[in-house]
């Protein structure tokens, strides 16, 4: 469905502080697709979904979404049809508008008109989705986002973002600034709702568990490179000693400094 | 004396929520403001010169105060110029301008000329008493445009707009375009400046390309007057409200500067310095309520 052809990114090119952030990446995202992604920090993560999302463009090779290139396709463009989750919890949604309001503004993709659409009709289909959340949000539509707590706000992301029917979301590590318990409840309803509507999805997780456990693919990134790429049956037999192993075998280098941030 | 504090505040109310929508709404601090009011005192003045149906001078205005918003918001999505320095050309240029609408001449009186100020007063004579026709008039136009702009904000739009000034990425996500929403606010708001100025050279009786000369700072100041009059609000109806109240405050303040300032040996010269002083004060005060709550709410959780 996205296809990346021999992408490469490196910032400050021909300064003295020249980085290459990614190396000549391709990579084949099918539809239906789970995707979860571990690295160490500067590993090229973070880029690879700014790449996708369009945030930043490569400086070498093309990006495409069902066989159409969209290498240069603005962020908001591509923001039709790629939903996102940052680690911040607070980009997701307007802390100074109610629940109601930007659950108004995120449920459709697109410019908005001149209309006001938020009716009796529309609170009442807003309160039945927000029951899934199990949070008891549905009875606070008309407080202002500020008096929600982050676990809260990731959770009215995450699910307006499925609404909104995107064909690929992408999750930067967005359970990492949560406390545990939070981080626990949206990564099982991120779980949930990716199976309910079989979403096609990638996720950062700096946590070797979780990357196991949850999706169908591994994709394993160092330094700018995809190193490991494993899905299927593969995936299902690996652990967390497996991978570091793999890690070492491939680099030739310990994996100990990273463990740390990797695993628990 | 109080008619006239009103009355000024309430003209000067239209540009204080022009100045409110890009400083409040879109975070978007635009001086293109100190051109743009001119600008509609230009462009009404001329229009009514010309004999042009004093509402659709007013229009023209309105229309022109439009366009100087879009130059300033092409300006800045286009050329990545920073907000400030995007208005700042913006207002230099229409000084020229306004030179050139007002016939290459920096004053232009319109006293004896029919207005629409002078229209309605003609008109209403019989049913209100005098020295209240302007105040009930402008109370009416000011409040009139107050509605229509929460309208606009309760809309898919407005909301829309409102959520890009807190968070550019949620906008972003939703496959909009922000460059497009800033486009949009700042013509709005810039539409909304002219028109204060078109009032604003009726009422005074002529257009100056000076006009417009610090007008930004007295929008400010009347915006951050009228958020000291509610805690913590959201309710778009009442930010209008508040941004109408804290302009006709800021007038009354200027007034007694004006009027009473001679006891402290104070010329109208001094006004502009006590505009800013008036800021300070007032951002100081922000600052310590802040700290209070804080401490406040860190005693509480404690």
């Amino acid at each position: 469905m996205i296809a990346i052809r021999n992408v490469s990114v490196i910032f400050n090119q021909g300064t003295l502080n020249e980085n290459q952030a990614l190396r000549d990446i391709n990579l084949n995202i099918k539809e239906g697709d789970f995707i979860t992604i571990i690295g160490s920090n500067g590993a090229g993560k973070s880029t690879l979904f700014n790449l996708i999302a369009g945030t930043i463009n490569p400086s070498v090779g093309s990006i495409h979404a069902n066989g159409r290139s969209i290498t240069r396709e603005p962020e908001y463009k591509r923001a039709q049809y790629i939903g996102r989750i940052f680690q911040n919890p607070l980009l997701g949604t307007a802390s100074n508008m109610s629940l109601e309001d930007n659950m108004m503004i995120t449920y459709r993709k697109g410019f908005k008109w001149l209309k006001r659409s938020l009716n009796s009709k529309m609170r009442e289909y807003f309160r039945s989705e927000l029951v899934q959340l199990k949070m008891g949000l549905e009875d606070r539509m008309k407080e202002n986002l500020v008096m929600f707590s982050g676990g809260q706000r990731q959770a009215l992301t995450l699910l307006m973002m499925v609404l909104s029917k995107p064909s690929l979301i992408l999750l930067d590590e967005h359970t990492a600034a949560l406390d545990p318990k939070n981080a626990e409840i949206v990564l099982e309803l991120t779980d949930k709702f990716i199976r309910e509507f079989n979403l096609t999805s990638m996720m950062i997780t700096h946590n070797m568990g979780h990357a196991i456990e949850f999706g169908n693919r591994l994709l394993m990134m160092d330094q700018g490179e995809i190193i490991f790429d494993v899905s299927g049956d593969a995936k299902k037999e690996l652990t967390v000693e497996k991978l570091i192993e793999k890690f070492h075998e491939l680099r030739h280098r310990g994996f100990e400094n990273d463990r740390a941030l990797l695993s628990e | 004396m109080i008619e006239s504090i009103l009355v000024e505040g309430l003209i000067y109310g239209i540009m204080v929520l022009g100045v409110f929508i890009t400083f409040r709404v879109l975070d978007f601090p635009d001086l293109t403001v100190d051109g743009s009011f001119p600008l509609g005192a230009a462009l009404m003045v001329q229009g009514l010169l010309l004999g042009i149906n004093g509402w659709l001078a007013l229009l023209i205005a309105f229309i022109g105060g439009v366009l100087a918003g879009i130059v300033t918001a092409l300006i800045h999505n286009h050329l990545k110029v920073p907000n400030l320095l995007a208005g700042i050309l913006t207002m230099t240029m229409l000084y020229s301008i306004n030179i050139r609408i007002l016939g290459n001449r920096a004053n232009v009186p319109v006293i004896d000329q029919k207005t629409l100020l002078t229209d309605v007063t003609s008109r209403l004579s019989d049913v209100i008493p005098d020295e209240y026709i302007l105040l009930v008039f402008f109370v009416v136009v000011a409040l009139g445009i107050k509605l229509l702009l929460d309208l606009f904000f309760h809309t898919d739009l407005g909301m829309t707009i409102g959520a890009m000034g807190n968070n550019e990425q949620m906008v972003v996500s939703q496959g909009i375009n922000p460059k497009t929403l800033k486009t949009i606010g700042l013509a709005l708001s810039n539409g909304l400046v002219a028109v204060s100025g078109a009032f604003a050279a009726q009422y005074l009786g002529f257009a100056d390309v000076g006009l417009g000369q610090g007008i930004i700072i007295s929008g400010l100041a009347s915006v951050m007057i009228g958020e000291f009059l509610v805690r913590k609000n959201n309710h778009i109806g009442v930010l209008t409200l508040c941004a109408l109240a804290g302009s006709i405050l800021f007038h009354a303040v200027m007034y007694v500067g004006r009027y009473y300032g001679y006891v402290i040996q104070m010329t109208p010269n001094d006004l502009n310095l006590i505009k800013g002083l008036l800021i300070i004060i007032l951002l100081i005060l922000t600052q310590t309520r802040k700290l209070n709550l804080a401490a406040i709410k860190a005693m509480v959780q404690k």
